[in-house]
């Protein structure tokens, strides 16, 4: 069974990302770049899944510009086999939605025939959280969202998922799609021997076109802006001090 | 412009949640339809009948929506999508699992969590753990949408919706439910809480965690919260979790103990109306967005401040 996994490059999470002045976006200028924290959690899942001899082939991919290489060698370093990047140039990448993610995703599934794809929950950029349901939905297969754990048995996924109330788990036909969560498992670190390695592992280079989806973005931006900051609030003395503030001043006691 | 709400709730009533999202409905404006699927969901529906602003609940009752699997769900819900120019759901792990789902077999976008509404087509939604705020339009002829809770304050009661029974969509038997763990507290729930009580890593174990903030919850009839430092390790189960990947919260009184505020924690709860800090060290990001900060060692304030209530 083939693994397929999508991988987002985005700001690194420790960035405190600033808002351009024009209001167009945030500054993606001379930012650090990684790869998004859920996706490297989807690729330990996938690497584990072929260690136990479950998977028989890890390949990661990634849908934006030519600099998201540097994540899919990152993914490889990890233990992905290859990778295949959906290359669209800048401009397009900056406007690239999980709609159009997903499309892009279902065509590549029909060459592979990948027997699981498992995807992060969410892009810590734009917080969408859609694109694995809705590849799901394109390819008509079972969904497991927010996944704390996956067991593979007897062709069935077994996915323990982490919703609102507590944790559920649900066995699904294969092929599935798989969505990850931050406690499914602590991602290894890259080994120097590994990234060196990672270089002379095969790189598949494709556009959109080639898969004939059209990537038009369906939501225009009109504007980014900072949230209203809180107001610089007080420290206090003492217990007593706090109480007394509750009560008679924020009256919420 | 007619809208239709997708009900979550456990078949005999609706979750809270529900009430905000017909709030942001209203706030769209048109003809608000609720849709109930669910297994012997009668109390549920009727429930849903009363809902301030709602002209007709669409019931289907179904074995196969036992489990509220997104699979069977999308596929009612696109089978009935036809004449609503707005699907609307909560941003609950319900309504993320489901809705990109039916956006993408009706071929739309999906606009995920909104916090404000502009026109009927134009949504803010935060971005980058809500460092950002993103004023999004859309083009799509369906606008398929879920709702911050905490965005919206929940509609009132007293309407009489008409209520419709609808067929059953098909089984399509890809997902089973093998077993659900769901927390059973006393408490109130995280999402509807007047006041929260949460803590972090500082409470160093699972039984320091409760035996201090059990009894401070307990005079402030709070919920209990957690950073993901304090459920990774154990004190909480995920559902305690808040942040730009647990819950998002918006109390009257958040009281942050023992967590440092990075900014994925600051992105569940910065929202609330008045934030409390207890934090040893003075730097600690947590008093950035801290209305009143108190600095010290929480095993000697928090018991302080139990007795002090
Ligand atoms: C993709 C991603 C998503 C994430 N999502 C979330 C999320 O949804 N929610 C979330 O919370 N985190 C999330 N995180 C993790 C986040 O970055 C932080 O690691 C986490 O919030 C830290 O938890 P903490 O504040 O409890 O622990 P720490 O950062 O270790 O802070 C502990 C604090 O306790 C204080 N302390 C220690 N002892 C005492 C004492 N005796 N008295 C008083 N104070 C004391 C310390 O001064 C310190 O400030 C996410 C991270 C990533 C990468
Ligand atoms: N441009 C992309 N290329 C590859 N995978 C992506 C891309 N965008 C999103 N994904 C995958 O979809 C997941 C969810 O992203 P999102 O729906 O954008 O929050 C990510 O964690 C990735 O696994």
């Amino acid at each position: 069974m083939k693994v397929l996994v999508p991988v987002k490059r985005v700001v690194d999470y420790n960035v405190r990302v600033r808002v351009r002045a024009d209001q167009s976006g945030v500054e993606l200028a001379g930012v650090k770049m990684a790869l998004n924290p859920f996706d490297e959690i989807a690729v330990e899942e996938a690497v584990r899944l072929k260690e136990a001899g479950i998977a028989t082939e890890v390949i990661a991919i990634s849908c934006g510009a030519t600099q998201c290489q540097e994540q899919l060698r990152t993914a490889m370093a990890l233990g992905a086999d290859r990778a295949i990047l959906v290359e669209t140039d800048a401009a397009q990448a900056e406007v690239l939605q999980a709609l159009a993610v997903a499309k892009l995703l279902m065509a590549v599934c029909e060459r592979e025939q990948p027997g699981l794809v498992i995807l992060g929950k969410q892009a810590i950029d734009d917080d969408a959280n859609q694109t694995g349901q809705m590849l799901a939905a394109l390819l008509g297969w079972p969904q497991a969202t927010f996944a704390s754990k996956v067991v593979i048995v007897a062709g069935r996924a077994e996915v323990t998922r982490e919703i609102d109330g507590g944790l559920e788990t649900l066995s699904m036909t294969m092929p599935a799609v798989v969505t990850t969560d931050l406690r499914l498992n602590e991602p290894r670190y890259a080994s120097l021997p590994n990234i060196i390695k990672a270089k002379k592992k095969p790189l598949d280079v494709l556009r959109p076109n080639d898969l004939g989806v059209d990537i038009a973005p369906r939501l225009t931006i009109l504007k980014v802006v900072e949230p209203p900051r809180r107001q610089t609030g007080v420290k206090v003395a003492d217990v007593a001090e706090l109480v007394a503030k509750l009560r008679n001043e924020a009256k919420v006691i | 412009m007619a809208i239709l709400v997708i009900a979550e709730h456990d078949h005999a009533a609706l979750r809270a949640a529900t009430f905000n999202t017909v709030s942001a409905a209203r706030k769209i404006g048109g003809d608000i339809h609720l849709l109930v699927a669910g297994t012997g969901c009668t109390a549920a529906a009727q429930a849903a009948a009363t809902l301030a602003g709602v002209s007709k609940v669409r019931v289907a009752d179904a074995p196969h929506y036992a489990d509220q699997t997104a699979e069977n769900l999308a596929a009612l819900i696109v089978g009935n999508a036809a004449g609503y120019t707005y699907i609307l759901a909560p941003a609950t792990s319900f309504g993320k699992n489901l809705l990109p789902r039916v956006a993408a077999l009706l071929d739309v976008a999906q606009i995920s969590e909104i916090v404000g509404i502009e026109s009927p087509d134009i949504f803010v939604r935060p971005i980058y753990a809500g460092n950002a705020l993103a004023t999004v339009q859309s083009a799509d002829a369906v606008k398929v949408i879920t709702v911050r809770p905490t965005a919206f304050d929940a509609c009132g009661q007293g309407g009489s919706a008409t209520v419709e029974n609808i067929p059953a969509g098909p089984d399509l038997g890809l997902t089973q439910l093998v077993n659900r763990e769901l927390t059973q507290s006393v408490r109130p729930e995280l999402g509807a809480a007047q006041v929260i009580v949460s803590g972090g890593r500082g409470l160093v174990s699972a039984a320091h965690y409760h035996a201090l903030l059990e009894p401070l919850a307990d005079k402030l009839n709070a919920a209990l919260g957690a950073s993901r430092a304090a459920v990774d390790a154990g004190f909480v189960p995920n559902n305690y979790q808040v942040g730009q990947t647990g819950k998002v919260v918006a109390p009257q009184l958040y009281i942050a103990i023992g967590i440092s505020g990075a900014i994925q924690h600051l992105a569940g709860m910065r929202d609330s109306k008045v934030i409390v800090a207890i934090n040893k060290d003075a730097d600690a990001p947590i008093f950035q967005v801290a209305d009143y900060g108190l600095v010290g060692d929480l095993f000697k304030i928090v018991p302080e401040l139990t007795a002090a209530l």
